[in-house]
């Protein structure tokens, strides 16, 4: 996006965007992209909208027509999801774990980051290729044994438990983002806060870190989506706790199989969609640029 | 708050010198900061997360039931059992299918997708997008926004035989699947499954290839443009080799996914395993063995098997992009 905006306040003054001709294969060609475009678009959303649609319907409804608009639009699948098959406890649960972690992972990882990035001090490699190590090798190994460790300090099946886990795992995605951004600024603001007295401290607080503002809502974003989304960690170490949103859709459709609220299991579904989603739409040009920020590094 | 510019424009060199040798002599605030600063986080994520990875390598070797405090050291044991275990055999094998199809369609998917939205457009004049494509830039990424147990469930019940809406599109359209289980057929469970999969996963690497052939200088398309290269030939000899590290990348973290998949088959399939065990995953099976069976000492060493598999799979990765004229190394 922005590229493209540079491209065009870079061009000579005085240049008349002329309007080309298009070729006659330039039309082929861009009617082709916008239809295959638009197919992989409707695929992407049909299934939401169906979703949404169908979570107005009653089990009657659902069943006799795939298509048929819902007789009335009541939030009667809504109201049960949320309060009976706890939906409503789970997401403010999920509010709560996901903050709370995601504060104190941005905290904790843009001080280590902060550490490593701009302070040479033995050990400092070391540091560096264990979080790398913690990037690579698969969530899965850790799960058992964590389960353990979890145990032994009494926080199993704990919301605080869950949180610590979440910064754990969420920490060396953060450290690596944050050491590049940190290493990238300019060194003499630092040197000139230390000349005006500022300690560690607050050169830390009051100029690096307003400083890697734009680093830190990159990664805030794809750390809230991570943790938002998890799964694996909470039905490891929470299944006998007060359950997380993901967890406790993933147990309503479990016991679903067989009984029938399928309208109830719909609007369990978008509950959990929207949220993210709007807030996606409304911020996603932010998000588009970390992303191409993410990958030229 | 940054620091106004006038304080930044009085250091002088006596000044700098005198910081300098300030910050060799270790004060209560350098050894407080420090301490914090690395001290939490190093110690949260060594408990956390180093401490279980290790721990892992030793309890694969016992036979650690996790409920008692005493464990056997059993040697390999575990190791053997494992594979001569036909459950866990028949799920590493559908692994092995995830891991050959799920990056191989889903990188070509996106990298088509990213390839129509950013040379798409008119072939005169500046190298141009897809006229209004950031519409369907941002559509296709809403998937990654969903949580994968959501999508898991959503696509179950499009998939569902009587009120569904893939049967209620196929039939509408005169094809006769009335009541065909796609989830419940062995033949079918595992394609659907991949597809569901796929569908999670375009947008987002869509995005980061869009971004990546936005950040290859126009200049380079422009020659290639005078040179009488058409649009095919500019995709495949000029964007695809200019984000080769971003499809390398995309190729390991899409193939460590595909070797996990415990979500999307957990939420897809309610009785694991799905038909015939056809969609049964490593990572459901060492979980069912630890968590219902007891035997952690067995499913830790299937989580060391996941792991190794997955270093290798990295590792063929760079080492084919390499072999083909990559940059060294690359980076993840």
């Amino acid at each position: 996006m922005t590229l493209l905006k540079q491209q065009r306040a870079s061009a000579p003054a005085g240049h008349v965007e002329r309007e080309a001709k298009s070729a006659p294969v330039d039309k082929v060609v861009g009617t082709v992209s916008h239809v295959v475009l638009a197919i992989w678009s409707a695929i992407v959303v049909l299934p939401l909208l169906w979703t949404f649609m169908s979570s107005f319907k009653t089990s009657n409804e659902i069943f006799s027509s795939p298509f048929g608009l819902p007789g009335s639009w009541k939030l009667d699948n809504y109201i049960r999801a949320w309060s009976e098959a706890g939906i409503g406890a789970a997401f403010m649960n999920s509010v709560l774990v996901v903050c709370v972690s995601l504060v104190l992972v941005m905290l904790l990882g843009s001080m280590c980051a902060y550490v490593l990035a701009r302070f040479k001090f033995w050990g400092s490699r070391t540091v560096y290729w264990l979080m790398l190590a913690g990037l690579t090798f698969p969530v899965f190994l850790a799960m058992v044994p964590l389960f353990g460790v979890l145990k032994g300090i009494g926080l199993l099946n704990q919301l605080p438990g869950l949180i610590i886990t979440y910064v754990a795992f969420a920490l060396p995605f953060t450290v690596f983002f944050l050491f590049s951004f940190f290493k990238n600024l300019p060194a003499e603001i630092a040197e000139a806060a230390a000349i005006d007295g500022a300690g560690d401290w607050r050169t830390f607080f009051q100029i690096m870190l307003p400083m890697a503002r734009p680093g830190l809502a990159s990664v805030a974003i794809f750390n809230f989506l991570g943790l938002w989304n998890q799964f694996l960690i909470p039905v490891t170490i929470n299944a006998g706790g007060p359950k997380v949103l993901s967890q406790e859709l993933a147990a309503f459709a479990q016991q679903m199989g067989y009984a029938v609220d399928f309208g109830a299991l719909f609007a369990a579904v978008t509950v959990t969609v929207i949220p993210v989603l709007i807030a996606y739409i409304l911020f996603q040009r932010q998000l588009q640029g970390s992303v191409s920020q993410g990958t030229s590094r | 708050m940054t620091l106004p510019p006038a304080t930044v424009s009085a250091r002088d060199g006596s000044l700098t010198a005198a910081a300098a040798r300030g910050r060799r002599k270790p004060t209560l605030d350098r050894i407080s900061f420090m301490a914090v600063f690395l001290g939490i986080p190093l110690a949260i994520y060594l408990l956390f997360v180093i401490w279980p990875f290790l721990q892992a390598f030793y309890y694969s070797l016992t036979d650690w039931s996790g409920f008692s405090n005493t464990s056997n050291f059993v040697g390999l044991d575990n190791y053997a059992r494992i594979f001569t275990d036909d459950l866990f055999l028949k799920a590493l094998g559908n692994n092995i299918i995830l891991l050959i199809v799920v990056p191989l369609v889903t990188v070509i998917l996106s990298l088509v997708l990213a390839t129509l939205v950013t040379v798409g457009g008119s072939s005169k004049g500046q190298i141009k997008g897809l006229k209004n494509s950031s519409f369907y830039r941002v559509v296709s990424f809403f998937p990654y926004t969903i949580p994968a147990v959501a999508i898991g469930i959503m696509w179950g019940q499009i998939y569902d035989p009587s009120g569904g809406l893939l049967n209620g599109v196929l039939n509408a359209v005169g094809l006769n699947f009335k009541d065909y289980a796609w989830l419940g057929n062995a033949s079918t469970a595992m394609w659907c499954s991949i597809f569901v999969i796929i569908w999670g996963f375009v947008g987002f690497y869509m995005v980061l290839f869009i971004a990546g052939i936005k950040g290859i200088p126009s200049e380079i398309f422009e020659a290639a443009r005078i040179d009488g290269a058409g649009r095919f030939r500019t995709a495949v000899s000029i964007t695809i080799p200019m984000i080769r590290d971003n499809i390398q990348t995309a190729y390991v973290y899409l193939g460590i996914f595909a070797l996990d998949a415990f979500v999307y088959m957990a939420s897809l399939f309610p009785n694991a395993g799905g038909p015939e065990n056809t969609t049964l995953v490593m990572s459901q099976q060492l979980f069912f063995t630890a968590f219902q069976r007891g035997q952690f000492g067995m499913a830790t060493a299937m989580g060391v098997v996941l792991a190794v598999a997955t270093l290798i799979f990295a590792g063929l990765v760079f080492l084919v992009n390499k072999l083909t004229g990559g940059s060294e190394g690359g980076r993840l």
